[in-house]
């Protein structure tokens, strides 16, 4: 399977941000799962998701985002989502993950909302 | 002519040219004796002398077979036989003469000359034997050029047979110089000794016996025939003969070259055996998979080859399969193997010593000496597979300094065949064992056709038709219809995350859940909760469930649907005579998996006509993309629906819009496979 996912990291005194480009499938999720992991394990509690280049996401590229929700309000983590095209928008909408996790069109509102 | 044929032929001419040979000789000394008058021509015994050895020539021929690496002793215990029982032979007569030594019997020129035509054709068998397994000797891995020699050699050797007709004398120039000719083709011919090279040492020591008495027996036949030659009797002497000559010439010298070159190769053999042995190890261990031999096998080669190929004194093969490891010795028990493990000091051969190497193998040194213990040298090799080490290799040696590099080499290559012979034994294994598991991926496949209901209601207050495919054997798609009054129904679509089997299982989960609540009559909120609820305990944490709930009542008309963040329903007004997808709030199942719950759950009803049709359906449906990456989406399933109602007006059964949107969809996908589990279920209400 061609990992068709993209991650890197930009790292600033006030937000962990973690890029997103590509598509993530059942074999790329495991890539993005680390990539949180890593996250999550730093000290810097606000972390943002860039998903501007994110083109697609499986079922169980959301699984990634939906086993650690517990985690999120357990440590108190500041995750912000920004940058969604729409149909992954449609998709996020469809399952109620609106409701769950803070979404922001642009990192402007992003970055606003951590302070 | 069958060649046993032939042989016997050749045999009864030999005999017959021999008898008549002998009888013209003799009958020519009567002649004489008597002084009679006749004409006789000297030559027809030289004829048949000649015809009985170019007969005897073929009849060897014949049966002196080729040499090949196996028969080389063989065929010189076949010259020293031979030579033995013409030897035998000349002996007995040697001792008639002895015996009667001085009686007029034996000074009889007919009575020397007939022992003397006896003692020709006891000479002429051995020599022409011997010439013929020489000649098969030289020619053992033969190249053009020595055949042209060997060739003209023979040319030669018929030209002196007919050159003798012209009666030259021994040592006179006419004689010498053809003589002298055969003699340097004979020094020539005699250098190819490429047959020695392939004895081991016994069968060297064997060769130069047999040689050496062959060349005694020569001598022997030489000296006696001298004797007879000094006679002065004789009508008829051999000496006279170039070709008689040359022959004896040419075996002496092949017969004294070949000692020499096997004495020399003596101590040498014991080095070419051991490489002829790797040969042959090394050629059982690339046999040993097609062969079909098992893991412990080529080990075994592998073990054995090795020793002999260094000359190992002991040796361990440990190799670790499953996480537990497996020992295999010669010459040294396996308890004494941590102490030499723990005297090897370098690094990277305790690492491979602990069968916990990685990467490609460098070459880099393999072996080091100890400076304890009763093994003095060790050479130490991974065993890797996919560059995975599997294994090690050890050998041992009780002096110091007992590898060299060349031995590296050849280790080396050993190692590699049996790493390549046990990769494809694994892979063989591997591919059965894939065998297997699609044997049971079928058998899921069907468990899991047997989850999704068998029969859909069809009555005049509804009718369902459904499809389902699964993108892989087992997909995570389930729907269901449940009635307990065929008053009320209850439906459901479910989408389990991930595809394959462990979709399939939270699947057959999803059926045990549904099919307990459907059977209590509670509210449809609830009934999405305690799903929830029920889910939330089993699902892995990374796993949900999308599903889309109507609860149908027939009675009062109405249908309460909740969405738990599932495709949204397609729903068909008759009297509008317009589709639209009902687009309310939800949350997939296994999300949130605490009593928050709830507060996402949103039930909707509706009040419902005659002629309304709810098309329930998963997201491969939806998402279902052709080549160039377009996707049906919901306008291509809305507008499908509209088509299939319009086309079929009259007669709309969900049957046929089923069909018709499927078609339609797979239209849409021109050929392309599916990626996705799909599941359509049309629901028509009258």
């Amino acid at each position: 399977m061609i990992d068709m996912l993209e991650t890197s990291i930009n790292e600033t005194a006030s937000y962990y941000e973690i890029i997103i480009s590509g598509e993530i499938d059942a074999g790329s999720s495991i890539s993005l799962d680390n990539e949180l992991e890593i996250a999550f394990q730093g000290e810097q509690h606000n972390i943002l998701l860039n998903l501007e280049g994110l083109n697609y996401i499986s079922s169980a590229g959301l699984g990634v985002f939906i086993a650690r929700l517990e985690e999120i309000s357990e440590k108190s983590i500041n995750l912000v989502f920004y940058g969604l095209q729409e149909n992954v928008k449609q998709v996020f909408a469809l399952l109620g993950l609106e409701e769950l996790l803070t979404i922001y069109n642009s990192k402007k509102e992003a970055i606003a909302s951590l302070k | 002519m069958s060649p046993k044929l032939k042989i016997q032929l050749t045999f009864f001419l030999g005999l017959l040219s021999w008898l008549l040979f002998s009888f013209f000789d003799i009958y020519f000394i009567l002649l004489q004796k008597y002084e009679m008058e006749e004409t006789y021509v000297e030559l027809v015994p030289q004829i048949f002398l000649s015809i009985f050895i170019i007969s005897s020539l073929i009849y060897y021929r014949f049966i002196i077979t080729k040499a090949e690496s196996i028969n080389f002793t063989d065929l010189l215990w076949r010259v020293f036989i031979t030579g033995l029982v013409t030897t035998i032979i000349s002996l007995g007569i040697r001792l008639v003469f002895n015996l009667y030594e001085n009686t007029s019997f034996i000074k009889n020129p007919l009575t020397i000359n007939f022992f003397y035509h006896l003692y020709i054709a006891l000479v002429v068998i051995f020599l022409i034997s011997t010439f013929v397994v020489w000649k098969r000797l030289i020619l053992y891995q033969k190249s053009k050029q020595l055949i042209r020699w060997w060739n003209a050699f023979e040319y030669l050797l018929v030209g002196a047979l007919i050159y003798d007709f012209l009666g030259f004398k021994y040592l006179t120039i006419p004689f010498n110089i053809p003589f002298a000719i055969l003699g340097i083709f004979s020094l020539v011919l005699s250098f190819n000794l490429k047959w020695i090279a392939y004895l081991n040492f016994k069968q060297k020591w064997k060769s130069i016996l047999f040689i050496l008495l062959s060349g005694i027996y020569l001598y022997h036949f030489v000296l006696n025939l001298s004797l007879y030659s000094d006679t002065d009797a004789l009508i008829y002497d051999l000496f006279d003969r170039v070709f008689i000559l040359a022959l004896f010439v040419f075996i002496m010298i092949y017969a004294v070259i070949a000692i020499l070159v096997t004495l020399f190769n003596l101590p040498t053999s014991s080095v070419f055996e051991k490489k002829l042995q790797e040969a042959v190890d090394f050629q059982k261990l690339s046999q040993s998979v097609p062969a079909g031999q098992s893991e412990s096998e080529t080990y075994d080669i592998l073990l054995d080859g090795s020793m002999s190929a260094v000359f190992a004194d002991a040796a361990w093969l440990e190799v670790k399969s499953d996480g537990s490891s497996h020992i295999i010795t010669r010459n040294i028990r396996e308890d004494e193997i941590p102490a030499i493990k723990a005297a090897v000091k370098d690094a990277s051969l305790r690492q491979i010593l602990d069968v916990a190497y990685s990467g490609r193998m460098i070459q880099k040194k393999v072996y080091t000496s100890l400076s304890k213990g009763p093994f003095r040298s060790v050479f130490v090799l991974p065993i890797l597979v996919k560059n995975t080490q599997v294994g090690t290799l050890v050998l041992l040696q009780e002096v110091s300094d007992a590898f060299n590099r060349e031995m590296v080499n050849i280790i080396t290559t050993f190692v590699n065949q049996a790493s390549v012979s046990l990769e494809n034994t694994r892979l063989i294994g591997e591919a059965l064992e894939n065998e297997r598991y699609k044997e049971q991926l079928k058998i899921a496949k069907n468990v899991q056709r047997s989850l999704l209901p068998e029969k859909l209601p069809f009555n005049d207050k509804i009718e369902i038709a459904a499809y389902s495919m699964a993108a892989d054997e087992v997909g995570g798609d389930y729907y269901d219809v449940i009635t307990t009054n065929n008053e009320d129904y209850q439906l459901i679509v479910g989408d389990v995350s991930g595809k394959g089997t462990s979709a399939a299982f939270n699947m057959a989960q999803m059926k045990g859940i549904f099919h307990s609540l459907a059977k209590q009559d509670i509210p449809a909120e609830d009934f999405i909760i305690r799903t929830n609820d029920a889910l939330s305990s089993c699902l892995e944490k990374s796993s949900f469930i999308t599903a889309s709930y109507l609860k149908i009542a027939t009675a009062t008309r109405e249908i309460q649907f909740i969405r738990a963040g599932h495709c949204s329903t397609l729903y068909y007004h008759a009297k509008k005579g317009k589709a639209e997808f009902l687009k309310t709030k939800g949350m997939g199942l296994g999300i949130v998996r605490n009593s928050q719950y709830a507060n996402y759950v949103h039930c909707n009803a509706v009040k419902y006509t005659a002629g309304d049709i709810i098309l329930l359906y998963t997201d491969g449906i939806v998402e279902a993309m052709d080549i160039t990456g377009k996707i049906y989406g919901e306008d291509g399933l809305s507008n499908a629906l509209h088509h299939q109602i319009n086309e079929n007006a009259k007669d709309l059964s969900p049957e046929k819009i089923k069909d018709g949107i499927i078609e339609d969809l797979y239209a849409f996908l021109n050929g392309k496979k599916l990626e996705d589990d799909y599941t359509l279920l049309i629901v028509k209400l009258t």
